[in-house]
């Protein structure tokens, strides 16, 4: 069911009843890029659970559905950065 | 990370005091440990942590909430509706208003479109009710090998409960379903996080929806479905993975083409022929792939839990439940000695054909030591489980038969 941003976000800020804010990401270059966009969609934890079985080849693949087909609104450039990150940080 | 792990286990044990129920660290020890042989990753973020109404589940992601069922509450026939794992996809998930709620029965391939609220449910179709097995098409991807990206379930993407709603088929007659139909879609209340992410719709074949046990439901085990479960109505497809037992469900069209979205095509997919089912979606289907359509048949065995301790000479109870799509569990055999010689296990009540069935088996140790229990079931369709897992990209229908290794002193 599609419904305007505004609502969207209400329903949003409501549905967020566990503490995904303690969902802690390594350090490393990239973190915050990582923190701002991928957490729009969906917690960290994601990330932390899809590793460290993924290899570059395989966060890239991960990045580019989420950009391309779930329609992240994540820059090109961004996008490399977050890939660089995944694989240093949770990659194989 | 101890520090917060610390913390999640203080809040999930204050829900469990403010129930009256005591905080155990083994227990909850025991039941993360059931997370062996998941991602090294996956171990490391799982935690148990209640989701409001909810008994402190394993918790695989906060937004969209994922939460498993541990797999002590596999011990009982009827999984508690507190303890029913939780899945989405997307992350706007709305308190659905009951008073507000209508149920919008449309599309090109019907005669006359129907809006129905929840008392005209109840006072014009007959309501019926049935035990059936839900199962996330991914319940226990993360025990691929390869692993494979996506939720890293364990055993807990399923339970079983009774189920009380209308007869789908009901509906669409009421509604005057036209002959050129070939797909059912359906919507629901809970929406993407960006304007751009494909909402959740999916669709079943005409057969399947007008099939007379695939319902509407808007009780679990006697109450009203838990908000988490799809409140206040979800579609019910026993026999079926849970990709269609759409959620807080809020519109069902008819259409006379395939339904084409991201949610039905490439997701929810599995490779042509690889595996031994029978129920096709033939207007899905692609040259290389077909939507999941009916569980695999599938054993668990939930006492003991993995890398329990037994006293040696006594008789260990080993139990569990087997389930299949809908054909009927014929046998369930164990083997106690890592899979050379099997033996049947005892079959609990039949509570119905797409319902799981128990079974349980005395196990006494010959000597101390370490040793390996399997089990495997057979269905009324012939078909078994595989001793090696048969891998696709998704890591749907992992039916691989279990293992469980118990410590004997």
């Amino acid at each position: 069911m599609k419904k305007p941003a505004v609502l969207l976000l209400l329903l949003l800020s409501a549905s967020v009843a566990a503490d995904e804010g303690s969902v802690r990401l390594k350090d490393g270059e990239g973190r915050q890029l990582v923190e701002a966009n991928c957490v729009m969609c969906h917690s960290l934890d994601y990330i932390q659970m899809n590793s460290p079985f993924l290899d570059r080849k395989g966060w890239e693949a991960s990045v580019n559905k989420m950009v391309k087909v779930m329609g992240a609104p994540v820059s090109e450039s961004d996008a490399k950065a977050i890939v660089d990150y995944l694989a240093a940080r949770y990659g194989k | 990370m101890r520090e917060r792990r610390d913390f999640l286990k203080a809040s999930a044990g204050a829900v469990l005091l403010a129930q009256g129920l005591r905080w155990n660290p083994v227990a909850a020890a025991a039941e993360l440990a059931a997370a062996q042989g998941l991602p090294g990753g996956a171990v490391e973020a799982a935690l148990l942590e209640a989701l409001p109404g909810k008994l402190p589940l394993i918790k695989k992601s906060f937004r969209p909430p994922n939460f498993e069922t541990p797999v002590r509450f596999f011990n009982e026939a009827y999984t508690p509706n507190n303890a029913f794992f939780v899945r989405y996809h997307l992350s706007a998930i709305p308190q659905v208003d009951l008073q507000a709620w209508k149920l919008d029965i449309g599309g090109e391939a019907l005669e006359k479109p129907l809006s129905l609220g929840m008392a005209d449910l109840l006072r014009d179709f007959e309501v019926v009710e049935l035990a059936a097995v839900c199962m996330c098409s991914g319940n226990r991807r993360g025990f691929s090998q390869p692993h494979v990206p996506g939720v890293q379930w364990g055993h807990g993407a399923i339970g079983n409960a009774k189920w009380r709603g209308v007869r789908l088929r009901d509906l669409l007659a009421r509604a005057g379903l036209k002959k050129e139909a070939v797909e059912i879609v359906f919507d629901a209340a809970d929406a993407p996080p960006v304007e751009k992410t494909p909402d959740f719709v999916k669709s079943l074949p005409v057969w399947r929806a007008m099939d007379e046990n695939t319902l509407v439901a808007f009780e679990m085990n006697g109450e009203p479905l838990p908000h988490w479960n799809g409140f206040p109505a979800r579609l019910v497809v026993p026999g079926w993975t849970a990709t269609y037992w759409m959620k807080h469900l809020t519109s069902v069209s008819a259409v006379s083409q395939p339904y084409k979205g991201f949610w039905m095509n490439p997701a929810y997919r599995i490779p042509k022929g690889k595996f031994p089912v029978i129920d096709r979606f033939v207007s899905q289907e692609t040259e290389a792939n077909t939507p999941i359509t009916e569980m695999v048949v599938n054993s668990l065995i939930s006492t003991p839990e993995n890398e329990g301790k037994c006293a040696a000479g006594a008789t260990l109870d080993v139990s569990g439940v087997a389930w299949d799509g809908g054909y009927g569990i014929t046998a369930v055999e164990i083997s106690e000695d890592g899979g050379s010689t099997w033996r049947n296990a005892q079959l609990g009540a039949d509570l119905g054909r797409y319902a799981w069935r128990q079974w349980s088996h005395g196990f006494k140790p010959a000597r101390a030591g370490r040793h390996t229990l399997l089990v495997r079931a057979f269905n009324r369709a012939g078909a078994t489980q595989p001793a090696e897992l048969i891998f696709n990209p998704a890591g749907y229908h992992n039916n691989v038969v279990q293992r469980v290794d118990i410590e004997v002193a």
